[in-house]
């Protein structure tokens, strides 16, 4: 966990006080719409079909119980009972009250949770692997530049009014679970071969109307010219990123008409005048950060405790331990993912009730800490593996144990149309039908991995475009229609998936999803051959073919 | 959504009606004939053409202290003259979600 200091928790309670009296003014009339739009989007307040929409930001995807619980009371108090976790490491609540969010601000201020920069076109949240500082194989926890990110942009006056909103995220293991080639800004933390730290920055990924993914940049950039370099590349999109077409006002559309050659010159010359400079990292900074973040003194425990080996005989609990349970960084120790993608459910909520419940068990079995992955599933990062049996009884009886992790029901979705101004298609309804369609267990094991990641309009909040299966809501002729698409990943092999064939209407989208496993099923060369893998083998021809072959 | 700003062209080939929502709390509301809003579709006031709803639009429109975001919205009139939303967006806008809300349901594990 990071420990915020004076400065921080002054900047958080001042921001509220700002936002309170912004809110009076507007509820008096003293402020127009206009006028306050801006100021409500930097503090994450949007307006949506019912209701404003309150979105929160968990900075690198870490929370302590007492956060969550917070989080809780803020679904419990002033909105209908649950929130929903996103794709990028926030919570959002749906029916918030324009009139109480200074106080559910206020309430969060004081556990140093915020809403800063989680709308507008500044640099949002910066999000970073779920399993940082945790996992094996990693070269150092990501989280401390995530913060070193996270202080230096937050209002940075310069970035706060950019051509378009930006997007960081951070990862320092080779398996990339922060999906950074689908960002503006992609950070790999890895080491040279003269053994020191430092970023393969990439550059201009996104999804939305114009998918990319992004281009590296510069192979290796040291740690302590982070904030420089990042600056030079900020200062050239500020330069020279369109402000005359939110279509094309993305940093990706800039690396894309330059092309990243030209694009890292202008970086390059910027970033020789500035690298000597103030954002020079020194090791004192750094290790303050450092400082800051606290780990568990973990006990020394077997890796395979008595308690695990009479579980075992459980098969209901073995069917979750291999797929929710995964290798920790410390012996005795797992990671335990808790998917919030129940049989039926929407993707990515959890009630106010399962945030307690969660919040107690984190103090009981992970050291009292939560993490939020951008597949909108949570994890204990801390769980002795003695104490499985025990915590998988608990999460059962709360909801939280469907051992679904990465199969085919462990669907990302966005809002959709059931909430979102911006939305021509339902999303949840389609998720919910899929994990009815693919409930029974043992299919959806003999699928293996597979993704399915559904949006409600083109602006890809669901991330459709790097899905094993996108799905991609469009209106035709006032009816909803999906676009389904095959082949991509958010890896570290990232790749866009390719489009099928015509839309198909809302009726025949989970029949259509059938048709494209059971062709998986059958051209698969062997049973450990991913469904990504089988599209990357033969191309989307014959998946095609079995789609529309009757359609 | 559709913002009053781009709805400067106005055409109208059904019934329709001026939405909003409720700037205190955002809840979803509808311009009557009496120059009010009401969080019931069937109080509206319906407009048939244009100029109507353009003259609608810029009354609802002005009143910025109490509304946000008015615009045009497509409605059907009933047999016994009743408003019903003329889209599914305007119909989950105006009957909610088409889902269960998580904490209403407990979720099938």
């Amino acid at each position: 966990m990071y420990a915020y200091d004076e400065i921080d928790r002054t900047l958080i309670n001042e921001r509220v006080s700002e936002f309170r009296d912004q809110v009076k003014r507007r509820l008096t009339g003293e402020l127009t719409e206009d006028e306050f739009k801006m100021l409500r989007l930097q503090n994450g307040v949007y307006l949506q079909l019912h209701a404003y929409m309150f979105r929160v930001a968990i900075p690198y995807g870490t929370l302590s119980s007492k956060q969550l619980r917070r989080l809780a009371h803020v679904a419990r108090r002033y909105d209908r009972g649950y929130g929903h976790f996103t794709t990028r490491q926030n919570i959002q609540f749906n029916w918030i009250k324009l009139a109480e969010l200074p106080d559910a601000l206020a309430d969060l201020a004081e556990v140093s949770i915020h809403a800063m920069q989680t709308s507008g076109n500044n640099t949002r949240n910066v999000t970073s692997d779920q399993w940082a500082g945790v996992v094996p194989g990693e070269v150092e926890d990501p989280r401390i530049w995530s913060e070193v990110l996270r202080q230096y942009t937050t209002l940075h006056p310069e970035f706060s009014f950019l051509p378009r909103k930006f997007k960081f995220a951070i990862t320092a293991h080779p398996h990339d679970r922060a999906a950074i080639k689908i960002h503006d800004i992609g950070l790999r933390l890895h080491k040279n071969e003269q053994g020191e730290t430092g970023f393969e920055v990439m550059v201009g990924g996104g999804l939305g109307r114009t998918p990319f993914i992004a281009k590296t940049i510069r192979p290796f950039v040291h740690g302590r010219d982070l904030l420089s370099y990042v600056e030079a590349i900020m200062r050239v999109y500020n330069r020279y990123g369109r402000r005359d077409n939110i279509y094309k006002a993305r940093i990706k559309i800039l690396v894309h008409e330059l092309g990243i050659e030209k694009f890292g010159a202008e970086v390059e010359e910027e970033w020789q005048q500035i690298r000597d400079g103030s954002l020079r990292l020194d090791d004192e900074t750094i290790e303050d950060i450092r400082s800051r973040f606290s780990y568990p003194t973990y006990e020394k425990l077997p890796h395979m405790p008595e308690e695990l080996r009479k579980a075992a005989h459980d098969p209901l609990f073995e069917r979750w331990r291999r797929n929710a349970v995964f290798p920790h960084k410390a012996t005795g120790y797992s990671i335990v993912t808790i998917s919030l993608k129940p049989v039926g459910g929407p993707p990515g909520d959890a009630t106010a009730d399962q945030m307690d419940a969660l919040a107690d068990l984190a103090d009981k079995y992970s050291f009292g800490e939560i993490r939020v992955g951008h597949e909108q599933n949570l994890a204990l990062p801390h769980v002795a593996r003695r104490d499985l049996p025990e915590l998988w009884k608990a999460l059962d009886a709360i909801g939280l144990a469907t051992p679904n992790v990465n199969l085919v029901s462990d669907i990302i979705a966005c809002p959709g149309l059931d909430y979102c101004s911006l939305a021509n298609a339902r999303s949840i309804p389609i998720a919910q039908e899929l994990t009815r369609r693919f409930a029974n267990h043992d299919t959806a094991s003999l699928i293996g991995r597979l993704h399915i990641n559904i949006s409600g309009c083109i602006n890809a909040c669901g991330h459709h475009h790097v899905g094993h299966i996108g799905i991609l809501g469009v209106e035709k002729n006032g009816e909803e229609f999906y676009q389904i698409t095959i082949g991509g990943r958010a890896d570290e092999k990232a790749e866009l998936g390719v489009l099928i064939g015509p839309a198909v209407p809302y009726g025949e989208v989970a029949d259509v999803i059938e048709d494209i496993v059971e062709a998986y099923l059958a051209l698969r060369a062997a049973p450990d051959e991913l469904f990504v893998d089988t599209v990357k083998r033969l191309g989307v021809e014959p998946f095609r073919e079995r789609v529309y072959a009757t359609r | 959504m559709t913002s009053p700003l781009e709805q400067k062209k106005i055409k109208i080939t059904q019934p329709s009606v001026v939405t909003a929502n409720r700037t205190w709390d955002g809840a979803v509301i509808y311009r009557t004939a009496t120059g009010r809003w009401s969080t019931e579709l069937n109080e509206a006031a319906v407009v048939r053409v244009a100029d109507e709803a353009r003259a609608l639009l810029a009354e609802s429109a002005a009143d910025d202290l109490g509304a946000v975001g008015a615009y045009i919205a497509p409605v059907e009139i009933g047999e016994g003259g009743d408003i019903a939303p003329g889209n599914l967006r305007e119909t989950i806008r105006a009957t909610g979600v088409t889902i269960s809300l998580p904490a209403q349901e407990p979720a099938q594990v």
